[in-house]
């Protein structure tokens, strides 16, 4: 594997580790299976996209982008808590209803951005080289998210998100609102999923309508793969172990498709995840029947 | 003070399986009272409880806190005024969060969240002295995952997370029940402890007449969703288990078969 995509691997990992935040946050924290995240990433990417080809400013876009998938996620979260539709079915329906959006908001099936400015090559140093230079700021961007969610669920206000997720119940007889606190989390959660959409626009040169497929399954085996590197409940270690996880996963899938002994082809890559997540979900369980062994 | 009128509560009403759970129930407990209440299955104790903290709506009735009209607010609109402690030990605590985690929640009950860190260093400093009153060396433990701990030693401090804000009516729901009885010893003289500590005005629901009549100021007995028998001051000082069973056979007009009541 050669250095270009050595790099090119942790560009998309970091990129979604952004994604596997965001599915942490709904999953794990929540207890919400939110399948939304399958259309608010191409959401994120349709408007940073749409937004820059009309000659708006990449940060704003990426803003613009970002609150999109805020609203995403408040929706999901509207249709479980005031409409009572279950969770899952509420994501499944956003999720196909941000198809159409997304479509609407392009006008086409896809937004090239090829000459257009981006966050990237308007920060770009003239020393760097691109490929070098987006990962270095991608590492940045990812820090900073983690280390403010780290500050946000030890705050009174996160600490509620986490308790509706954890007991409900108890919860609100805390006097948590819990509709209130499923609606915020499912925001931040969509917000950042967003976020990595129109990051993902903006280095691969555009956005297209099919790029949110499989982008749960991506997000949720980051979380898995993660999980199983670095078992912890401790938060500022969970969310650095979803960010490995994102990372690892895709230096998986980079290292499959370029061993040519392996004879993998691109067409191979939903097979090369599910054997990924596979092997994840099962090494915890073997290790610990081995150290049971050992104890015994 | 909580004064509880007339609430009445049908369970799947118009099916084979429709229960009236609460007949007319009305109950008035003055501010700073202990009550014990008590009543075999099904009586309409637990429908009570959760008609007062709100997990249960009531069909008609009224139910008033220090002269608040609570029937119509949600369970987290009550918490600012309702404390409560859960019969499963499970059930009061978040497993995932830590001990002072788990207590910065109750610390803020019926307060609004803000952004500002949740466990402070002098909240932390009295959590730690709270618990070190338990003696069960859980004040060296704060950031242990509260999941870890036995059901006792949750329930304790579900008790002390109720006491660490301010309420107008502490709820203790069978919170002995689920306990063996050593635990169970331990748990009861803590409430006892805490409600004098804190002058709070508290109903606690039990299966166990013993307990009903040894802690407390007031004991009340359901039946059938309505409040059947209501004893405080000298009269109820020299009761005992058997004279509450008379009575209630009396006031009844029927022989209680509950062994969980007789046994209690």
């Amino acid at each position: 594997m050669s250095l270009y995509t050595l790099l090119g691997a942790l560009e998309i990992g970091l990129i979604f580790s952004l994604v596997a935040l965001g599915v942490y946050i709904s999953f794990r924290l929540l207890r919400f299976p939110d399948l939304t995240v399958d259309g608010s990433f191409p959401l994120g990417g349709a408007v940073a996209a749409t937004m820059i080809a009309a000659g708006h400013d990449p940060f704003t876009a990426t803003i613009a982008a970002t609150l999109a998938g805020a609203v995403a996620g408040l929706l999901t979260g509207w249709l479980n808590v005031s409409l009572k539709i279950m969770d899952l079915l509420a994501s499944i329906l956003m999720m196909i209803a941000l198809y159409s959006i997304n479509l609407r908001i392009m006008g086409k099936p896809n937004v090239p951005l090829i000459t257009e400015p981006t966050v990237f090559n308007l920060l770009q140093p003239e020393a760097l080289a691109d490929y070098v230079f987006r990962p270095l700021l991608l590492v940045l961007v990812v820090l900073a998210v983690k280390l403010a969610l780290d500050a946000y669920f030890s705050t009174q206000s996160g600490l509620a998100i986490r308790a509706t997720g954890s007991n409900a119940r108890m919860a609100r007889a805390q006097g948590v609102n819990t509709g209130m606190a499923i609606l915020a989390g499912m925001a931040l959660s969509n917000a950042l999923v967003g976020l990595a959409g129109a990051l993902f626009a903006q280095t691969q040169g555009g956005a297209d309508i099919s790029m949110g497929v499989g982008t749960i399954v991506i997000g949720l085996a980051a979380v898995i793969v993660g999980e199983s590197l670095l078992p912890s409940r401790k938060l500022y270690l969970a969310t650095i172990a979803v960010i490995l996880g994102a990372i690892v996963y895709r230096f998986f899938i980079a290292l499959a498709l370029n061993s040519d002994f392996i004879g993998l082809q691109a067409q191979d890559l939903n097979l090369v995840t599910a054997v990924l997540v596979t092997v994840a979900l099962v090494v915890p369980r073997l290790r610990a029947h081995w150290s049971g062994k050992k104890g015994a | 003070m909580l004064k509880a009128s007339e609430l009445r509560l049908t369970f799947n009403p118009g099916t084979p399986i429709e229960t009236q759970a609460l007949r007319g129930m009305s109950l008035e407990i003055p501010t700073g009272q202990f009550v014990t209440v008590i009543g075999s299955n099904g009586a309409g104790k637990s429908t009570f409880l959760n008609a007062v903290s709100g997990e249960q709506r009531v069909d008609s009735g009224k139910i008033e806190i220090d002269g608040i009209d609570m029937t119509r607010q949600p369970v987290w609109g009550r918490a600012r005024h309702v404390a409560r402690v859960f019969q499963d030990p499970l059930a009061g605590t978040c497993e995932d969060l830590t001990i002072e985690e788990n207590m910065a929640l109750a610390k803020m009950r019926g307060e609004r969240r803000g952004f500002s860190f949740a466990v402070k260093p002098a909240l932390r400093e009295e959590f730690r002295a709270q618990l070190s009153t338990l003696g069960l060396g859980l004040e060296n433990r704060l950031s242990d995952r509260i999941g870890l701990l036995s059901g006792g030693q949750r329930q304790a401090v579900s008790l002390l997370m109720a006491a660490l804000q301010p309420s107008r009516l502490l709820l203790l729901d069978e919170h002995t029940a689920a306990l063996d009885p050593r635990t169970a010893a331990f748990v009861l003289e803590l409430t006892v402890r805490i409600v004098a500590e804190h002058k709070l005005t508290t109903m606690m629901v039990t299966h166990s007449m013993r307990q009903a009549l040894d802690v407390g100021q007031r004991t009340v007995m359901l039946h059938q969703g309505r409040v059947v028998l209501d004893v405080s001051g000298k009269e109820r000082e020299g009761l005992d288990v058997h004279h509450l069973l008379d009575m209630f056979e009396k006031v009844r007009g029927e022989k209680i078969d509950d062994d969980a009541l007789l046994l209690g």
